[in-house]
């Protein structure tokens, strides 16, 4: 049964997190979420025809705020968490591409 | 590939497929992001504005900081759901999602969305020309920080050697609206985002400053053999900032993959960029799938439902659309289509005017032209100029009061000086004379002019202008040519 997701799926995932994983990790990783994934279908052997879908258990709905300016950080209250920073920005390495 | 090119030369294109190889056509859909005109940011109080100092608009939601909570700002709801209606959407009970990606744009590492129940879907858009373009969805999200890539060899992105971040525009309220891949040519595309943008802005949703980035384009494109009907593979062009790169770019890119397809090439699905100084797109990278996203509803926000009151209040206050506007000076003006007058008054700023000189029972040929050739020009008016100045100068030009030369004086004059019409009127020395006193001059110069007034009458119209010139030197410019006209002819009448 551990057959639900392939090293292959969980590579793909790791690449869109941008995590490098060994070939053993996806190994580990494709049947640990596998049973993850066989715990979830036991769910699904339910019968739920007759429920509505629930977007949220609380049952609320519209609760909104009104448009009004409150004050939040500083720039340096913001910047103190930063790894790096420049010109009053956060400074990161760049980030276009595939990670190699 | 040189063949691809696109001049600047070439920008004024049909709306047809002429600019592809012969039996190819383009299939366009465009994806319009604008941000909404709210005093905050969507999920949060920090206030919503452009060109702050970097940084200084932000508190712990908008910065994705643990234990921060989002509470949804009520005026961009409102405002995004009369886009829906200005849309002829329907406006329906939906949920935000949370769209997962890893990039330093979103600290969260997701941005909130709307996924598969949008709040408005299924509407459309008229163009000018009469063609009606599908809107599958216009949903409501958060904007991404804006990142500035430094350094670098190339001054390319690929080449930056940091990305530094400001985070202000994280959390502006955005819609996003989607149309169908109606577009058949680059001019249409333009068209649309044209009309688009002036509804936002008739609507007061959004400032419509492609310059700013208050409303980005992004253009799925892909071309097909005429007749062929599935859709083949698309790319999608980012970096669109104006009207201008958005039809080069749709023009480039459809005529680079007929010629891939023309080469025995496969088109790659791709998100592309467009590079305005080389005139070319190329490829950023390949396309995540919808399901790498790993869309999932928003556990922190309620789903919404709106109430047929609330969407009926709403509608309520969108007032003429540009459609609507120009619909009605069209019609006003006797025209079968509509011209560059009647689009620079339906204009955010000058149709005020016009509207209220047509309330007032101004000729439309008058209140139209008044306002696209002597407003736009004194644009931009001075908060204190009147609109009931303008209408009041019209009307009389309309009811011959004044000339039309006159009547473009004062208008000039009353914006230059914020004076009334009336004083205008006097500063300038312009008395208008009565028809009485109009006729007596008139029968003046007809006594001296005996051999002329003989042919004039005996058919020899051309000679109206001799003495229309003659009485307006008399008068110095004072008298209503139309109301000398008008004179002559009855007098003619009469022998």
């Amino acid at each position: 049964m551990s057959s639900r997701i392939s090293p292959k799926e969980v590579a793909h995932v790791a690449m869109l997190a941008r995590l490098s994983l060994t070939d053993e990790e996806a190994e580990l990783y494709a049947s640990q979420l596998s049973s993850v994934l066989d715990h979830a279908s036991d769910i699904e052997s339910l019968d739920i025809h007759d429920l509505e879908v629930t977007a949220h258990p609380l049952g609320l709905t519209n609760r909104t705020r009104m448009d009004i300016v409150v004050a939040g950080l500083s720039q340096r209250e913001a910047l103190s968490q930063a790894p790096d920073e420049a010109q009053g920005m956060f400074s990161v390495p760049p980030v276009l591409g595939e990670p190699s | 590939m040189a063949n691809i090119e696109v001049s600047p030369d070439e920008l004024a294109l049909s709306g047809g497929s002429e600019f592809l190889p012969k039996g190819w056509e383009l299939v366009c859909g465009l994806e319009v992001h604008t941000e909404l005109k709210t005093k905050t940011k969507l999920f949060c109080g920090c206030e919503n504005v452009f060109g702050a100092q970097a940084n200084t608009n932000v508190c712990p939601t908008c910065l994705g900081l643990p234990g921060s909570l989002p509470v949804l700002n009520e005026r961009a709801l409102e405002i995004a759901a009369m886009i829906g209606l200005a849309l002829s959407a329907k406006v329906q009970a939906s949920i935000f999602h949370r769209k997962n990606y890893f990039y330093p744009d979103m600290p969260k590492d997701f941005q909130i969305s709307q996924y598969d129940i949008p709040l408005n879907a299924d509407g459309y858009l008229v163009l000018p020309s009469g063609k009606r373009i599908g809107i599958e969805r216009a949903h409501v999200e958060e904007d991404t920080g804006k990142i500035t890539h430094l350094g670098g060899t190339s001054g390319r992105i690929h080449g930056a050697e940091r990305a530094l971040i400001d985070y202000n525009r994280s959390g502006v309220p955005l819609v996003e609206i989607v149309s169908r891949p109606d577009i058949a040519s680059p001019e249409e595309a333009r068209e649309y985002v044209s009309e688009l943008r002036s509804t936002l802005v008739a609507i007061g949703a959004s400032d419509g400053k492609m310059e700013e980035g208050s409303l980005r384009v992004d253009a799925n494109v892909s071309v097909r053999p005429v007749g062929e009907v599935p859709f083949r593979t698309r790319c999608e062009i980012k970096n669109l900032n104006s009207l201008r790169s958005l039809v080069r770019a749709i023009t480039f890119e459809a005529r680079r993959q007929v010629d891939a397809y023309l080469a025995g090439e496969k088109v790659t699905q791709q998100t592309r960029h467009w590079d305005e100084n080389v005139g070319r797109t190329v490829a950023l990278r390949n396309k995540e799938e919808a399901e790498d996203y790993r869309y999932f509803p928003e556990p922190d926000l309620v789903p919404l439902r709106p109430s047929e009151e609330w969407i009926e209040g709403l509608r309520s206050q969108l007032g003429e659309l540009p459609s609507e506007r120009r619909a009605r000076l069209v019609a006003g003006l006797g025209l079968s289509a509509t011209n560059d007058q009647v689009e620079t008054a339906i204009s955010v700023d000058l149709y005020p005017f016009v509207k209220s000189a047509l309330d007032a029972g101004v000729d439309p040929k008058i209140a139209v032209a008044r306002c696209a050739n002597e407003l736009a020009s004194l644009t931009p008016l001075d908060p204190g100029f009147e609109v009931s100045w303008f209408v009041e100068i019209l009307r009389m030009e309309t009811e011959g009061g004044v000339s039309a030369t006159q009547a473009k004086s004062m208008l000039s004059e009353v914006a230059k000086s914020l004076i009334s019409p009336k004083d205008a009127q006097e500063k300038l020395g312009i008395s208008q004379l009565s028809e009485d006193q109009l006729t007596g001059t008139v029968q003046e110069v007809i006594q001296q002019n005996p051999a002329e007034w003989g042919r004039f009458i005996n058919g020899e119209s051309q000679l109206q202008g001799f003495f229309v010139g003659k009485i307006m030197k008399v008068t110095s410019g004072k008298a209503d040519g139309k109301a000398v006209v008008r004179i002559l002819r009855n007098l003619a009448e009469r022998g």
